[in-house]
């Protein structure tokens, strides 16, 4: 029994299809890398499962149980990380990743600040994150993300604006985590060479997946 | 990997304390509304009469229309910023109930611009030739009419997410909804001014009050959920 299945998920844009009947499962320590082209409703899929987009139809399988997007359990035990990093320009790196983690559970200043400095972000945590460049601000939402200590991690292109030393940060992030028997769903158009046996790809283009 | 979830109060509570923490960053956008109701009632001496006798006589509602335009100026800055940046797409995913967030940050508008303008009404009264002692039924009217305001607009604010610069969409769906809040308010103001018993209007300003914080939050979560879509 795989911890997360979806099944059966019709989402329309307007008159057409843009996800049909798609279908997938993942085992506990899997990251399912959603591949396809702009456009294909890679970020539709991941909003979808975060209960933030109503599909038409969908079958969500979570830990066993058929759950909604939209429960509140279900979303204590997942986090979403879409394509802006969810930062107030006007607070640091720090109280940013308090605030983000901490509504969702307890966490100390120290946690934080080893969060910080796990993604390289030692150096600029202090500053207000409007001075900080993209790929600055990606590391500090990574930092957030790590802490949140979410079972389930769906990640929109989490790789966008990093450099070579970013890139591989979330893969060890990534892998980090499905050690631990963690999932992860992420939209990436690049192979970031994580081990085969965890990684799926899914077309969604077609709507079909390969396992 | 399992930690302390946070409860529902600590996160109402934190959201409550990270928008009075943003709104001190930056002081000009607490300061505008207030601003904006002090000009408008002081252009009634200057377009009307600087007679006070007739000032007094149409101060209830000039104190309520500049108090419930300040107010909506501050509106469209409720949820536009958190929606721009993915916070509430965060709050939407946090697994807690968005119907409590909503009224953290409903609560936080109130406090950084409901209760301001209460406090700031007094003083512009003065101007308009009300005496002191129309003081205590000013404030507490204020008080609870801007509570309404708040939660009405935040309903507003919700359904005008989705909309590009849809502050005068907001303005416009909210005045109307803003009427029993106006008419009440101005009564019992008036009636303060004139030296009489207010509690007829307060008792349904409270009530209108009471039923905004029952009801705003769940359609304003409801209304943010679908302008995220």
């Amino acid at each position: 029994m795989c911890e997360l299945s979806v099944k059966n998920l019709h989402v329309f844009r307007g008159e057409r299809y843009l996800l049909k009947g798609l279908e997938f499962e993942v085992p506990r320590g899997v990251c399912l890398q959603v591949a396809g082209a702009n456009g294909a409703g890679k970020t539709t899929l991941l909003r979808v499962m975060s209960g933030l987009l109503e599909p038409e139809a969908l079958e969500l399988r979570w830990r066993g149980g058929r759950v909604s997007p939209r429960d509140p359990e279900y979303h204590a035990t997942l986090f979403y990380l879409g394509h802006d990093p969810p930062l107030k320009d006007d607070f640091s790196a720090v109280e940013n990743v308090a605030f983000n983690v901490g509504i969702r559970r307890s966490v100390s200043r120290s946690d934080v600040r080893a969060a910080l400095e796990r993604v390289g972000a030692q150096r600029f945590a202090d500053l207000p994150v409007r001075t900080l460049s993209a790929g600055q601000r990606r590391r500090v939402a990574l930092a957030a993300l790590r802490l949140s200590g979410t079972n389930l991690w769906l990640l929109d292109e989490p790789v966008t604006n990093l450099d070579l030393a970013g890139q591989s940060l979330v893969v060890s992030l990534i892998e980090e985590h499905l050690v631990h028997g963690g999932l992860v769903v992420a939209a990436i158009h690049q192979d970031l060479g994580l081990s085969l046996s965890r990684r799926f790809s899914l077309n969604v283009g077609t709507g079909e997946g390969l396992p | 990997m399992s930690a302390q979830r946070t409860s529902t109060m600590t996160a109402v509570w934190l959201v409550l304390q990270r928008d009075l923490r943003l709104a001190t960053r930056r002081p000009a956008q607490l300061i505008q509304p207030l601003a904006f109701f002090a000009v408008v009632t002081l252009l009634f001496p200057l377009g009307y009469t600087p007679e006070l006798s007739k000032l007094r006589a149409v101060a209830p509602g000039v104190l309520w229309v500049g108090a419930l335009l300040a107010s909506m100026l501050a509106l469209e800055s409720l949820f536009r910023e958190d929606a721009g940046d993915g916070t509430l797409e965060q709050f939407v995913v946090s697994g807690q109930p968005l119907v409590a967030l909503m009224g953290a940050k409903t609560a936080a508008h109130w406090l950084l611009t409901g209760l301001p303008l209460t406090l700031m009404a007094p003083v512009l009264a003065i101007a308009l030739g009300v005496s002191v002692a129309a003081m205590p039924g000013i404030l507490l009217s204020l008080a609870i009419g801007t509570v309404s305001l708040s939660l009405l607009g935040a309903v507003g604010a919700g359904l005008t997410l989705g909309v590009r610069r849809g502050g005068v969409l907001l303005a416009l769906l909210t005045l109307p909804l803003a009427v029993p809040v106006l008419i009440f308010g101005a009564k019992a103001t008036e009636l303060a001014i004139a030296g009489e018993s207010l509690t007829g209007p307060l008792y349904l300003l409270g009530a209108l009050a009471v039923l905004g914080v029952t009801l705003a939050p769940i359609a304003a979560a409801a209304a943010v959920r679908i302008g995220l879509e």
